[in-house]
């Protein structure tokens, strides 16, 4: 097991480091830079400015300062808000993404386990039909569609809640983006549950629960739900990770200041350290979801552990 | 397991439901106004910023010599100066500051904060992005270049505390309308030299708890993509006319999410409603709803470097062929159909040049050796990808219905689309200006051959002469006058195709009061305030 997380570890520093280094080249490789604006700034001052943001030297240079400032935990400026360090960008709004993550990906398990166990459960019938057909509308429909048709019906006509800002006291304001964000996962999990637990409902063992009179529900929920939920476990991890990093068109609609906003701007103002950061964050954040999602496979799987 | 889960989900989604009162409600109570302000502010520093976004806040914490009127452009009100004059020919102007004026700690302000901001702002190792505005100053240019090394050459003075002696470069008799622009405001000497040196670009003296400022309000906090808030600046040389408590500035991108929260109650005025909801929003919420002009001018910017496109004949079909007003009313709402570049401002009347002649269009691009379009070169109209998008396509339809050519549309990042057009790799580009004050050399003077913000190729003489002698003409009429015949001859070129002067259309609730329509939509927040019980 350790071998196998050392393995891991090293595996995970040769794909950050290729992370680096090839978002650092692309950046770079756009066209404009970091101080292009609609009114042109005199020639002498942009000059000046790539000389304080240390622009005017060579690539393989800005290459090897950016990545010792990266290697000693020190990521530099912002270029587009003007000399703001990066770590407190990042710090301010990491925490937010994580948090609307969280909540969303409480919001699809919640809604998604459950419906995928009852269809298992309840197979072809109008529960089954009904859960799947949902999951597949909300696997089809984005979250660009439903989240402003959400706004508007919950924010704006019922004003039950706001249909934008984000404040991490106050649950109002989490409710209609993590839902938004949810649903798309939620309806995935639904499916692998469902198909997990159908695979479980037709080993032996349930057969022999069955004859023994043992409720429907209860051979559902007690004796298969460790093993019909390793596909969906599988999915989790990646899927967490997805939900942090991949919630761009949320934060716009509902206005989070979390990073995914931060690391669009970045890249239409060509913000490199603005860029990496956010680019090394995610990286490593599924690279450690995958780990985590594995080691719950194994937990979860004892003929997996055995293999291991 | 699941029942805990169960039971969990739906006690925060009972404790989620409880929001009694609007944002709105909450913040008439606390006096607070709630404004979409489209984007987070790249920064505070005056000295560093260049955009409309950072001039809402900027505003709205520090002042100038001179005081923006609430309901018109051209009447100046004081500021932190009482009074000013000038020379018989408008190039020396002398600011009385009023004494007693204080920062917002207690320090006092006088006219070395002033003189420490000139100088900051030229000093060529601050490599300030907007110092341009300040070339109006004898040897600011100079200093800023590095040209000149002493300040003392600068056509800056203060022959004591409260008096501040501009010497110009030119006859310029509207500068207190320049000295309304941020990069004119004065900045703490003291608080900026107790973080760093004069010229450090980075340091945390605008940071909340560290700005201090002379304006009607004080930075109080700042969350990144959240919210700025202001709040009320008790050594405000004229804090009893403030009635609001504070301002809450959110950075809303999208605009329809910012429309949509102004019709929740999140908000008491917008930066923008999108075009397509004009219509309905006219119709459903008229009191809420206004459209006012704008200083600022759409056009298209042509590569007059391409062959067959340095053809001004070629350049005014493309002009005649488009019917401005149908663009207007179905796609651009609230915009004017623009029959020259530089709206209209003050006693200043360009000569009407461009409008629909589709017949006159074709007869000049036959004339260049296209008749009915045959053998043009297929250009590219380059687009924003952030917009534009309906607008173009319309431009294209008409091209296309009027012509009988064909236009690509090309879209590009903000990156992309600036850098093509300062590298003139493109044919046509919508672009749009802004003015900076109400002049039309801020529309004018951006034409000349070696500006930055030409990036057309195209260049003249005799028009370059009209402005220098605009520059040196000492009396108002006949500098306007010079204008105008600079500005004609440039639409005989049309080296850019205008369309449209620009316009606001923004959600405003009732109550918000103080808040009148204004070309350069620098609303004075101190005469803002909200009627409620």
């Amino acid at each position: 097991m350790f071998k196998n997380i050392l393995n891991r570890l090293l595996q995970a520093i040769v794909v950050l480091f290729v992370l680096f280094t090839v978002t650092f080249f692309l950046v770079k490789a756009l066209p404009g830079g970091p101080f292009q604006s609609e009114k042109a700034i005199p020639q002498h001052i942009r000059a000046r400015m790539e000389e304080q943001w240390g622009l005017h030297k060579s690539l393989p240079e800005q290459y090897g300062i950016m990545l010792k400032n990266y290697l000693t935990g020190n990521p530099g400026l912002s270029t587009r808000l003007e000399g703001r360090e990066v770590t407190d960008v990042i710090a301010q709004a990491f925490p937010v993404s994580v948090q609307l993550g969280v909540v969303a990906m409480f919001v699809a398990v919640t809604i998604g386990i459950p419906a995928g166990c009852l269809a298992a459960a309840k197979k072809n019938s109008l529960i089954d039909t009904g859960s799947m057909a949902a999951a597949m509308i909300g696997i089809c429909l984005p979250s660009f569609v439903i989240g402003p048709l959400l706004a508007e019906f919950f924010g704006r006509n019922l004003h039950w809640f706001p249909s934008m800002g984000w404040d991490r006291t106050n649950p109002s304001t989490w409710i209609l983006p993590a839902v938004t964000l949810g649903l798309a996962y939620a309806a995935y999990i639904s499916r692998l549950t469902r198909a997990g637990m159908l695979d479980t409902l037709s080993q032996d063992f349930v057969r022999t629960a069955r004859a023994k009179g043992v409720p429907g529900l209860q051979i559902v929920f007690r004796h298969c739900l460790r093993g019909g939920l390793i596909p969906a476990v599988a999915y989790l991890g990646p899927a967490f990770a997805g939900i942090i990093s991949g919630s761009v068109v949320i934060e716009t609609v509902f206005q989070i200041p979390g990073l995914g906003r931060h690391f669009i701007k970045a890249i239409e103002s060509r913000d490199a350290g603005m860029i990496m950061a956010p680019v090394l964050l995610f990286g490593s954040l599924i690279i450690l979801a995958n780990f985590v999602t594995d080691v719950l496979a194994l937990w979860l799987n004892p003929r997996l552990r055995k293999s291991s | 397991m699941f029942r805990p889960i169960a039971v969990l989900a739906l006690s925060t989604l009972l404790l989620a439901s409880c929001q009694r009162e609007t944002q709105v409600e909450r913040a008439n109570r606390e006096k607070v106004l709630l404004v979409g302000n489209g984007d987070d502010p790249k920064a505070l520093d005056p000295h560093l910023v260049t955009g409309v976004i950072e001039s809402n806040v900027i505003r709205s914490v520090l002042e100038g010599l001179v005081a923006d009127d609430p309901e018109k452009d051209a009447t100046y009100r004081p500021g932190a100066a009482t009074s000013w004059e000038h020379n018989a020919d408008y190039t020396e102007w002398t600011f009385h500051l009023r004494p007693g004026a204080t920062w917002s700690d207690g320090a006092p302000l006088t006219a070395h904060d002033f003189e420490f901001a000139y100088h900051r702002n030229l000093h060529p190792d601050l490599a300030a992005p907007y110092v341009e505005m300040l070339y109006f100053i004898k040897n600011a240019e100079a200093f800023n270049k590095g040209e000149i090394k002493d300040f003392k050459e600068v056509g800056i003075a203060v022959p004591d505390d409260y008096t501040l002696k501009v010497t110009l470069r030119e006859p310029v008799p509207y500068l207190p309308g320049v000295t309304r622009h941020y990069s004119w405001f004065p900045v703490p000497k003291h608080v900026i030299l107790q973080y760093g040196k004069m010229t450090d670009r980075h340091t945390k003296w605008t940071e909340p708890g560290n700005m201090v400022s002379n304006g009607p309000f004080v930075l109080k906090e700042w969350k990144l993509n959240d919210h700025l808030e202001v709040t009320r600046n008790p050594r405000y040389w004229d804090a009893a006319t403030v009635k609001l408590n504070g301002i809450r500035f959110i950075p809303i991108e999208n605009f329809y999410s910012e429309t949509r929260a102004f019709l929740s109650g999140q908000l008491h005025t917008g930066y923008q409603v999108p075009p397509d909801l004009v219509d309905k929003l006219k119709a459903e919420y008229p009191k809420e709803l206004h459209q006012e002009p704008y200083v600022g001018s759409a056009f298209i910017r042509i590569n007059t470097t391409r062959p067959g496109l340095d053809n001004p004949k070629v350049r005014m079909a493309l002009s005649l062929a488009l019917d401005r007003k149908g663009l207007c009313d179905a796609v651009l709402k609230g915009y004017q159909p623009a029959d020259t570049l530089t709206p209209q401002m003050g006693d200043y009347k360009p000569d009407p040049v461009v409008g629909s002649d589709p017949e006159k269009a074709r007869k000049l691009l036959a004339e260049a050796g296209y008749p009915e379009g045959r053998g043009f070169p297929r250009y590219t109209l380059l687009i924003r990808s952030a917009g534009a998008r309906t607008s173009a396509e319309a431009l294209q339809a008409m091209w296309k219905q009027q012509l009988g050519i064909l236009i690509d549309i090309q879209a590009k990042d903000f990156g992309s689309y600036i850098s093509a057009q300062q590298s003139m790799n493109f044919d046509l580009a919508i672009a749009g200006w802004i003015g900076d004050y109400l002049d039309p050399s801020t529309f004018l003077l951006m034409w000349t051959k070696d500006n930055g913000n030409n990036n057309t190729g195209w260049a003249s003489t005799k028009f370059e002469s009209l402005l220098n002698e605009a520059a040196h003409q000492a009396d108002p009429l006949q500098r306007l006058d010079k204008f105008r015949q600079a500005e004609h001859l440039l639409m005989d070129e049309q080296p850019i195709i205008p369309y449209a002067w620009q316009a606001r259309n923004y959600l405003q609730r009732p109550e918000m009061k103080g808040w009148y329509p204004l070309l350069l939509d620098n609303h004075p927040w101190k005469a803002v305030y909200l009627d409620t019980p």
